[in-house]
């Protein structure tokens, strides 16, 4: 009967290969193979490449006003209608002080990005702790935490980040902290939700049977195997947080002048959207781009690591 | 036979799956004549599940499907869904694996089926739910009237299935297709399901498809078989033909595979050891009186109340050294409780572990740790009690590592490659993942994660039940070749009676959290004189279509009770039974009927077999 | 379920406590006041305002004098609009904005379904494509992005549509004449239809492979039966349980399209509230909008549970 039944065993054994392929390969492997995640992270890595550098090799700075200038387009504008042509490296036009809008739209990249990843791994490390805290110790710590919770995703949280901002004047590191700590909420569920179901897996019972310690398993099972969705919703975080950034520089209660953000540029371009709509039209489509791109790395993300979803 | 009504030429179903296409039906032909019982068998990925989704035209988005279906001489493969769904549900009509899953959650059962009716026969409301009830009725649901109200997750497993069968009978089909509807069921509700199957085939002569990975379920129910194997029909044949005279080499290994409750000893197995003689008088184990409660939260009106889940209530028992015990029971019998329990993977409620001479009741953790060497546990699902992120050798080697810490690494990989070549593993795959290897190898790795630290205790809670019968059996030589090797003591923990005669030396049987029976291999099954053993036995189905045909029907019916009445445990002792199901009642004592046959106290076999009601009653309390 | 409302409710009343405590320290902690103004006033009269307004006591007296009034449902003056009450206020711009969010959210609610459902029946089509992207392209780009162009188009340019000349005020709220809703309303819309579509296509493609819907099929159901009758309830629960943290969006979104197109609801008043630091305003706000999450919430799961018969009330 073996003839029939070890075929599988059989196959297996006349495979070529002896290393195994870990989860994560095959998951790299599928992510790469996602055209629109992969074009996702090239626009983005352009994106933040051109922003750092940006100053080492344009030849106009963020905040260097030439009132001659004063919303110019660029010379490349179609509409000949325009005030004037602002001419040199001014390619996408001068703002409404008579700033490089190029350079300016790359440092709003900066701290646009910045925001985000900052608020993004804090919101990581609150939520990532919280979560696998009162997932694996569960009970009535799940319960009080998870409770402290509840009551937290009542409150109006953007009103709160309002509050802060004008209680203490726009001050740019509280603005990261702010943000961060009202996005750790989904996070910590996010966590605790698959620290619950992985506890159940025989694999954790099979641990503790085999002497394995409470510490060492939260390290070697809990925490390798909640890192696929953690890493989905941090690609989905980023942009959250990017739009929250710009809501507050909309409002005015963002980032201080003569330092910039996509939020505050745009509510800027918006106001002169008539005379000057490059003055939108560059930092609304650079924003718009690279949320795009977080949206697209996270399905791919998504589709990656967990692929019966197909 | 006459003119078939389905007829299959050269049919081909293929899937397109991101690493490539799978072929899973092969230029396959098929008869199935009318009123005709065909048997399709085989393991799982042959192809049979998918064959007859085709024939429906349910396939995955990702399936296509390509030859032809003849129904009555009428091509109907690949037809425009409208007019595929004339015959869908009247003619053609299909029972599904899980009932639970297969019926729609937000619906009552009543309308689900009433649905089927106004569209299929075009019939008034109040009449389709008067039919309704009358088919309801005719398989054999209890209070139809009030049941059509109710929702599938407030019925049991064996009344859902009940509600797909009428479903699928309704509207009178010509063939009735039956996907594996037993195999999520419990052995004495299947045996009920069958009981239904079989009246309907006398009563309305459609012709059926059994489609089954059980040979048992197939030899009473089927008049004709088909064996698949990877999208083919290997071999086909009238009932007694495929059981009697297998000519195929896969039908036959089919066949020798399958355990057997009625012949303990096959030639051709490794047979199990007797257990060791010397120390026979030395228990490694010594339970006494273990019982384990849960609280459940329970929504009443104004505040929630809190009821105990007695999941294991008041077992004892001993086990010596390389002997095995079979633990035996249904869904929610607490056999896996227990086991875990015993193990101090779960607190215990009340009741004394002794493991050789030391009581583990308030053991510190850390001398806990150190004696977990000597107790290890095998698990069902081989997939996931692996880590899927770690190596099969690194899953293997996690006991050695925090339970023999002394070992440097290359004594670690030592082991590993020589325990992996013990349980049938090339060493040559220890940096493979679990998910690059079939059920049946997982199931090595994990038994070979528990034996690396050379226990003394083996635990299998239902180690070989998630596999195919073929690679079953083979884990089950597996595990009896290891034991005699090494001498260790098991217990084996199964819902399959057939399992564990050919594995244990001695059983015991669970019921509600407590023992009903307990005697030696022979004589419980030989002769049981629990009316619970009784049922359980009677109702294994057998791979011989003779013994099926010669079997008298079972007398049972009605679920299992919940297991939040405290009525349950006293189904078998209606005399002593408060009829309160919150009540404290009395509690069966064991009595020794026999040298080491044990059997709980309950009221004489006739009267429990013959009054049925209250168990129903109990049935219907659930959800 | 009842006894599940009121436990609810019961529990609710810890959560606006925790709120308006919070509101209210992080109020007191920052730097200047109402009444800190370009010219410096005498101390003497400050202090007469103050003590009017019962400033001078200690912060905690403040608090409890606060809270006190607050059980018997008074919200207290505004410190910077004289002459009105907080409750006067809110009870003013409270419709205008409950009119305007509940307006986008059923609108959300209809076109999302509605475009969600038709996607994921054409899973991987072109129909599918064009809803995705389409979603997309509004989750990516904010309200404050979309309120300038639509203004732009429908406001200043104009719309020829069978002959007419459509032109819509681009501002205020003329006591909400529909030509004044269309453009903040489309804007409030336009993210939560692209979420909710996205949303109901994700569960839909689910429950589509589900055992029941196979089942639904295999009982020869016509197809609109088995979208309608077996698919589209159980797809709609996570979109019931999104309501919640919707109607959070949709607040956020508000106070945006008020400042933009200047309507008179309580966004606006918060804004102002906020920057003007006129405490009891800021402080009825948010009480305000912390009673409708925990209402609406609790709604939610009422739905969730009527809608899923399994649901056992928990927590």
């Amino acid at each position: 009967m073996t003839a029939y039944a070890d075929e599988r065993t059989e196959l297996a054994r006349r495979a070529p290969y002896i290393k195994g392929r870990s989860l994560w390969i095959d998951a790299r492997r599928r992510l790469f193979r996602n055209k629109a995640a992969v074009a996702g992270m090239t626009i983005l890595g352009t994106i933040a490449a051109i922003a750092v550098a940006v100053p080492f090799f344009w030849p106009y700075t963020y905040d260097a006003i030439n009132y001659g200038l004063v919303n110019c387009a660029p010379d490349w504008w179609p509409d000949t209608s325009v005030m004037c042509n602002a001419g040199g490296w001014h390619i996408f036009g001068m703002d409404s002080v008579g700033r490089d809008l190029f350079v300016r739209v790359l440092y709003g990249a900066r701290v646009s990005l910045a925001i985000g990843l900052v608020a993004t791994l804090v919101s990581l490390l609150i939520g990532v702790s919280y979560g696998a805290i009162a997932g694996f110790v569960g009970g009535r710590l799940d319960e009080v935490m998870m409770r402290f919770v509840d009551v937290l995703y009542s409150l109006p949280y953007l009103f709160l980040v309002i509050i802060l901002m004008v209680v203490f004047n726009r001050n740019f590191f509280l603005l990261f902290v702010a943000i961060g700590a009202v996005e750790w909420l989904t996070m910590s569920r996010i966590v605790r939700g698959q620290t619950l179901s992985i506890k159940q897996k025989e694999f954790i019972e099979a641990a503790r049977a085999a002497g394995v310690g409470t510490g060492t398993t939260i390290r070697r099972h809990i925490v390798p195997n909640v890192l696929g969705p953690v890493v989905v919703y941090v690609t989905l975080t980023i942009p959250t947080v990017i739009l929250a950034e710009s809501f507050l520089s909309f409002l005015g209660l963002g980032i201080q002048e003569p330092l910039t953000s996509w939020g505050v540029l745009i509510s800027e371009g918006a106001a002169q959207m008539e005379s000057a709509p490059w003055m939108l039209i560059f930092p609304a489509g650079f924003m718009a781009v690279t949320l795009f791109c977080f949206n697209f790395i996270g399905d791919g993300l998504r589709d990656a690591l967990d692929p019966k979803d197909r | 036979m006459g003119q078939p009504i389905l007829q299959v030429r050269n049919l081909n179903v293929r899937f397109k799956t991101p690493d490539g296409e799978v072929h899973a039906v092969k230029n396959l032909d098929l008869d199935i004549g009318e009123g005709e019982c065909l048997g399709v068998v085989g393991e799982s990925g042959s192809g049979k599940s998918q064959l007859f989704l085709a024939i429906a035209g349910l396939l995955a988005s990702n399936g296509r499907a390509t030859g032809s279906v003849k129904f009555r001489g009428r091509e109907i493969l690949n037809l425009r869904q409208s007019q595929l769904n004339q015959l869908r549900g009247s003619k053609i009509t299909m029972i599904f694996q899980d009932p639970l899953t297969s019926l729609t959650p937000h619906m009552t059962i009543g309308s689900q089926i009433v649905e089927s009716l106004r569209v299929h026969q075009r019939v008034p409301y109040v009449e389709a739910r008067r039919r309704t009830i009358e088919i309801l009725e005719l398989v054999r649901i209890p209070e139809a009237a009030k049941r059509m109200n109710q929702y599938p997750h407030q019925l049991s497993g064996g009344m859902r299935q009940r509600v797909m069968i009428a479903m699928a009978t309704a509207c009178g089909p010509d063939l009735l297709i039956a996907d594996e509807p037993t195999t999520a069921l419990d052995v004495t509700v299947q045996a009920q399901i069958l009981d239904i199957m079989r009246d309907l085939k006398k009563e309305i002569k459609t012709a059926i498809v059994m489609v089954s990975h059980d040979m048992g379920v197939i030899a009473g129910m089927a008049d004709n078989v088909q064996v698949m194997r990877e999208g083919r029909i290997v071999e086909a044949g009238t009932v007694d033909q495929i059981f009697y005279a297998p000519r195929h080499g896969y039908t036959k290994a089919l066949l020798d595979a399958m355990p057997r409750i009625d012949r303990p000893i096959r030639a051709g197995h490794v047979a199990l050891a007797p257990p060791s003689t010397i120390g026979a008088e030395q228990r490694l184990l010594d339970v006494e009186d273990l019982r384990v409660h849960f609280p459940i939260k329970i929504e009443s009106f104004p505040f929630r109340r809190t009821k105990l889940v007695r999941a294991v209530d008041g077992v004892s028992f001993s086990l010596r050294e390389g002997e095995t015990l079979g633990i035996v029971g249904e869904t929610g019998c607490g056999k896996s409780t227990l086991a875990r329990a015993v193990l101090n993977l779960l607190p215990r409620t009340c009741g004394v572990v002794v493991w050789c001479g030391r009581n583990l009741t308030g053991i510190a953790d850390p001398a806990m740790r150190k004696l977990r060497k000597e107790f290890q546990i095998v698990f069902q699902d081989p997939l996931a009690s692996l880590d899927p992120r770690m190596t099969v050798g690194e899953s293997i080697s996690e006991p050695l590592r925090s339970l023999r810490p002394e070992l440097n690494a290359e004594e670690v990989r030592g082991e590993v490659r020589a325990i992996m070549e013990k349980v049938g593993l090339d060493p040559a795959w220890i940096n493979r993942y679990p998910h690059e290897f079939s059920g049946g190898q997982n199931q090595r790795v994990g038994i070979a994660r528990a034996m690396i630290v050379r226990p003394k205790l083996i635990v299998c809670d239902e180690a070989v039940s998630a596999l195919d019968v073929s690679i079953q059996s083979q884990i089950v030589d597996l595990i009896l070749a290891l034991q005699s090797e090494f001498r260790m003591s098991l217990l084996f923990i199964s819902h399959d009676l057939s399992v564990v005669r050919q594995v244990a030396h001695r059983v015991m049987v669970l019921y509600m959290g407590r023992v009903v029976e307990l005697a030696d291999r022979h004589t419980i099954y030989e002769d049981p004189r629990h009316p619970y053993t009784r049922e359980l036995i009677a109702a294994v189905p057998l791979p011989d279509p003779r013994a099926e045909r010669a079997k008298p029907r079972v007398a049972l019916s009605g679920d299992l009770p919940s297991p939040l009445d405290s009525r349950a445990q006293l189904s078998f002792l209606k005399s002593k039974m408060i009829d309160d199901p919150d009540a404290e009642q009395y509690r069966p004592q064991l009595i020794e009927v026999a040298p080491g046959h044990f059997v709980a106290e309950h009221d004489p076999v006739r009267t429990v077999i013959g009054e049925q009601e209250p168990r129903r009653r109990a049935a219907t309390s659930r959800g | 379920m009842v006894s599940y409302a009121i436990r609810r409710g019961l529990g609710a009343i810890p959560t606006l406590l925790i709120i308006v405590t919070l509101a209210f320290f992080m109020m007191r902690i920052a730097p200047g006041g109402p009444f800190d103004s370009q010219r410096r006033l005498p101390p003497e009269i400050e202090h007469n305002i103050k003590a009017a307004y019962n400033l001078d006591k200690p912060v905690y007296e403040q608090y409890l004098m606060y809270m006190g009034r607050l059980v018997r449902g008074d919200l207290g003056p505004s410190f910077k609009n004289k002459d009105f009450t907080v409750t006067e206020l809110i009870a003013d711009g409270l419709p205008v904005s409950a009119r305007l969010g509940l307006s986008a959210m059923i609108i959300a609610i209809f076109l999302g379904i509605t475009l969600g459902t038709v996607a994921a029946l054409n899973q991987n089509g072109g129909i599918d494509f064009g809803v995705m992207s389409l979603a997309m392209v509004g989750i990516t780009i904010p309200t404050f992005v979309t309120a300038p162009i639509l203004t732009l188009i429908l406001g200043v340019y104009g719309l020829k549509l069978f002959g007419m000349d459509i032109t819509l005020p681009v501002g205020g709220w003329n006591g909400g004449a529909l030509a004044n809703m269309v453009l903040p309303v489309t804007v409030l819309a336009l993210p939560q239809i692209a979420i909710v579509s996205r949303l109901v296509r994700g569960s839909m493609v689910e429950v589509l492979r589900s055992n029941y819907v196979r089942t639904a099929r295999a009982k020869g159901l016509p197809n609109r039966l088995v979208v309608l009758r077996h698919a589209l309830r159980a797809a709609l629960l996570p979109l019931v349980s999104y309501l919640g943290p919707a109607i959070a969006g949709l607040l956020t979104g508000s106070l945006v399209v008020e400042t933009i197109f200047g309507i008179p609801g309580i966004g606006r008043y918060f804004v102002l509230g906020a920057l003007n630091r006129d405490y009891t305003l800021v402080m009825g706000v948010v009480i305000c909008y912390a009673i409708f999450i925990i209402l609406l919430n609790l709604l939610a799961d009422l739905l969730y549970a009527a809608l899923d018969p399994r649901v056992r009330y928990e927590r």
